[in-house]
């Protein structure tokens, strides 16, 4: 693949990392140590390994030695919308951001719901630096109606199903799926709202939309849609993976049915646990997502919940948008935002502070979402490939355009001041030292 | 101020006057109440009484702006808000070209951005516009050098009705602070409402707001204002009365039932009003559902201030283009 535009390299020789902690939690490793890299494999892990004059020698005093990431919900827009992005710079951005293995949602054009689309899509993994995991659509052509291909889409590789954007408003046909995908062992991604109670929303309904006179969305439209999907999952006994969770309402039900057994999992952005709906006072519509920013409340919430393991895992929902989708007037600019390069920084910024201790952080981003996908990713052992991020909890950075690599630049992060770097990347014999 | 009201009604060159007093705001645009201070609520609002002696004489036109050139852009209907700044404009001497979304590029799928850009790279100096989505005003100021002047985005903001509001408020009753001021009507969706609670409370008025509960944001206390669903109660409560008009789209569409229904509950009719024995200050701003939101007989009475409203209208947006747009280099 072309990577002229990026730093991204091919590892070659040996290459030292010396200096820091290796945490690797699929294994249960958490040790000062360094690690010796050769042609992308992992040659030896001790400490004090020396130096050698023909070593690519990357100090990590300070940083830790860890997995690459995984990001189960993010958007490369092939086919269709190759204007927003494609796989190859989806996978740039992913690389850049740590991520090593990403799972990119359907809602496509087509839209990705056979078996011969997600193989398309697999395929390309020969040529990535990176591991793309499609999650196929629920029901045909996501209209809600006739369940998908389902298993023929996870024999092909796909590791989850979901409609996206577009909640399966039907509640027999979503019951059927559920059951349905219990023969396949994957998690059902049901975007959770209600749209009736949406209302046209496009902000959350709160102190912002008061003021800027913006159609509010309210956080029980997406609660009572959890509760609707988590109560035909435990009677159907399936396995449910809540995304983009946003208010303390929903953590709430999420609690409930995870106390009674449920098979449940949730994930929340790094924009929904670090920002407030305060950001949209300037009518950003980089900031317009659905389902909405909440207030500091929701936010308050959302950490605690992370805390607790209510929710489970990061998830970027990385959407990009081009300039002219995001030029538009607030109730016509699409929603979403970019979010793969600023998501640690973001993350670690707010978790840290919040008494969040640097290796559960790690967590959400590894063996977390690892375990809802049944992604399994290359573990920090000698003869294995290396995929490795080496990253500074305490490095403190502001978030430029020039870090972006995404294709389209829709971020209301831009500007901001964040804690915690991803240094360098390894993965499948591609390294990326942004030092 | 009063001096310089006595100056004015005896001197012929009455800008000259206005063109002496402290004619800077702190703010660059109007875009709405929120972020306007007191101060320059307040000036404006002392400015557009002066311009409302020019509106008395024979002669209504200054020079005060001459040369300058402002559009009008309205991408959403308008009779009396594009009516009312064309003649202030003019009033105030300045060139002014017009542009509705029914004869424009916006139907041939140009884009808002484009079509701004390319008006105002003819050289504008100032911008006022109407546009039906909330904060799509502050979106022109990214696109566009010249002054912008909101006349009402989507449910946002209408500043201009707010001061004018505030003004004939303040001629009625010679102050507004302390005031107990009543909204009645569709809250939710009125920009009149949210500008007029902006300023109304910054003002320093007591502010209460009825109408349907579904109708009234359901965090709208936060904005310093009191609810009640009761028209009998607020009629008893306030002292002035500004009657929001009801969409007619909004009838009978399982929004508001049914006219008959509003009316009975929220309507401010002739019974109503002469269970009181104090008088209430009417205002609306327009146009009236005569029968559905307020009688005739209200609407017509003599406490009504409803048409000096209008007439303040001219003179508040007179105030407010002089004051963004004022010639500095007099000075």
């Amino acid at each position: 693949m072309s990577l002229s535009n990026s730093k991204i390299e091919q590892i070659k020789g040996f290459t030292l990392l010396k200096g820091g902690k290796v945490y690797d939690p699929f294994i249960g490793f958490d040790e000062a140590s360094d690690v010796l890299i050769e042609d992308g494999k992992i040659v030896d892990i001790s400490e004090n390994i020396k130096n050698n004059d023909n070593y690519n020698l990357i100090d990590c005093s300070g940083c830790i030695i860890t997995n690459g990431f995984i990001d189960l919900h993010s958007h490369f827009r092939e086919p269709g919308f190759e204007i927003k992005e494609t796989v190859n710079t989806g996978a740039v951005s992913a690389f850049y951001g740590g991520f090593t293995r990403v799972c990119i949602m359907p809602n496509t054009s087509p839209v990705i719901d056979t078996p011969e689309l997600v193989s398309h899509l697999v395929k390309k993994n020969n040529y990535l630096p990176i591991n793309l995991y499609p999650i196929g659509a629920i029901t045909k052509g996501q209209e809600g109606n006739e369940l998908a291909e389902i298993g023929g889409m996870v024999s092909a590789g796909a590791v989850a199903i979901s409609d996206d954007g577009i909640p399966v408003k039907n509640s027999q046909v979503f019951r059927m799926a559920i059951e349905y995908a219990r023969k396949f062992n994957i998690p059902v991604i049901n975007h959770a709202e209600d749209g009736c109670l949406v209302n046209s929303g496009v902000v959350n309904e709160g102190i912002q939309s008061l003021k800027l006179g913006l159609a509010g969305n309210p956080d029980i439209a997406e609660s009572t849609m959890i509760y609707r999907d988590l109560s035909i999952a435990e009677y159907v006994f399936g396995k449910i993976h809540v995304p983009h969770v946003t208010s303390a309402k929903s953590v709430d039900v999420i609690k409930v049915f995870k106390n009674r057994g449920v098979s449940v999992t949730a994930e929340v952005t790094p924009h929904h646990l670090c920002l407030t709906e305060d950001i949209l006072k300037t009518f950003d519509t980089n900031a317009k997502v659905a389902p909405p920013i909440r207030s500091s409340e929701d936010k308050k919430a959302l950490i605690n919940a992370i805390k607790k393991g209510y929710i489970d895992c990061i998830a970027t929902d990385h959407a990009p948008h081009t300039i002219e989708d995001k030029e538009k007037d607030f109730n016509h600019a699409p929603c979403g935002m970019i979010g793969l390069e600023s998501a640690f920084g973001l993350v670690c910024n707010t978790l840290l502070k919040e008494n969040v201790n640097i290796n559960s952080i790690i967590d959400l981003f590894t063996i977390n979402p690892s375990k809802i996908m049944n992604i399994r990713p290359s573990f920090i052992e000698v003869g294995n490939q290396a995929e490795i991020n080496v990253l500074d909890p305490k490095c403190k950075w502001e978030f430029k355009d020039s870090d972006i690599h995404s294709k389209s630049c829709n971020s209301p992060i831009v500007g901001m001041h964040l804690m915690g770097k991803i240094n360098l990347t390894i993965n499948k014999g591609y390294i990326l030292n942004k030092k | 101020m009063f001096i310089l009201m006595k100056l004015i009604r005896k001197k012929k060159y009455v800008w000259r006057v206005i063109d002496l007093l402290d004619h800077k705001l702190d703010i660059k645009h109007l875009i709405g109440l929120e972020n306007t201070s007191s101060e320059d609520i307040q000036k404006i609002i002392d400015v557009g009484f002066l311009f409302r002696e020019i509106l008395d004489r024979p002669i209504k036109k200054v020079p005060i702006l001459n040369g300058k050139n402002i559009v009008n852009l309205f991408f959403e209907n308008s009779t009396r808000t594009k009516l009312s700044f064309e003649l202030a404009e003019k009033r105030l001497s300045a060139d002014v070209i017009n542009f509705s979304a029914s004869s424009s590029s916006i139907n041939k799928g140009e884009s808002f951005k484009d079509t701004v850009q390319n008006i105002c790279s003819m050289k504008m100096d100032c911008v006022v516009m109407r546009h039906p989505v909330p904060g799509s005003i502050i979106q022109l100021t990214d696109f566009v050098d010249a002054i912008v002047v909101n006349a009402g985005d989507g449910s946002h903001e209408h500043p201009t009705q707010a001061l004018l509001d505030m003004m004939s408020i303040q001629e009625k009753f010679k102050k507004i602070k302390g005031l107990k001021i009543g909204i009645v009507g569709d809250i939710l969706h009125s920009r009149v409402a949210l500008s007029n609670i902006f300023g109304l409370v910054k003002m320093g008025a007591k502010v209460k707001v009825c109408g349907p509960p579904h109708l009234i944001q359901k965090n709208i206390e936060d904005l310093g204002v009191s609810v009640t669903y009761d028209i009998d109660e607020m009629l008893d409560w306030c002292d002035a009365i500004n009657i929001l008009r009801i969409q007619k789209e909004r009838m009978g569409v399982g929004i508001i039932p049914s006219i008959r229904e509003y009316r009975k509950f929220f309507g401010v009719t002739y019974d109503r009003i002469q269970k009181f024995k104090k008088e209430i200050v009417i205002m609306h701003p327009g146009p009236m559902n005569r029968g559905v939101e307020v009688d005739s007989q209200v609407a017509d009475s003599a406490q009504a201030i409803i048409l000096d409203q209008v007439l303040n209208g001219v003179a508040v947006r007179m105030s407010i283009l002089y004051l963004l747009l004022g010639n500095n280099e007099l000075k």
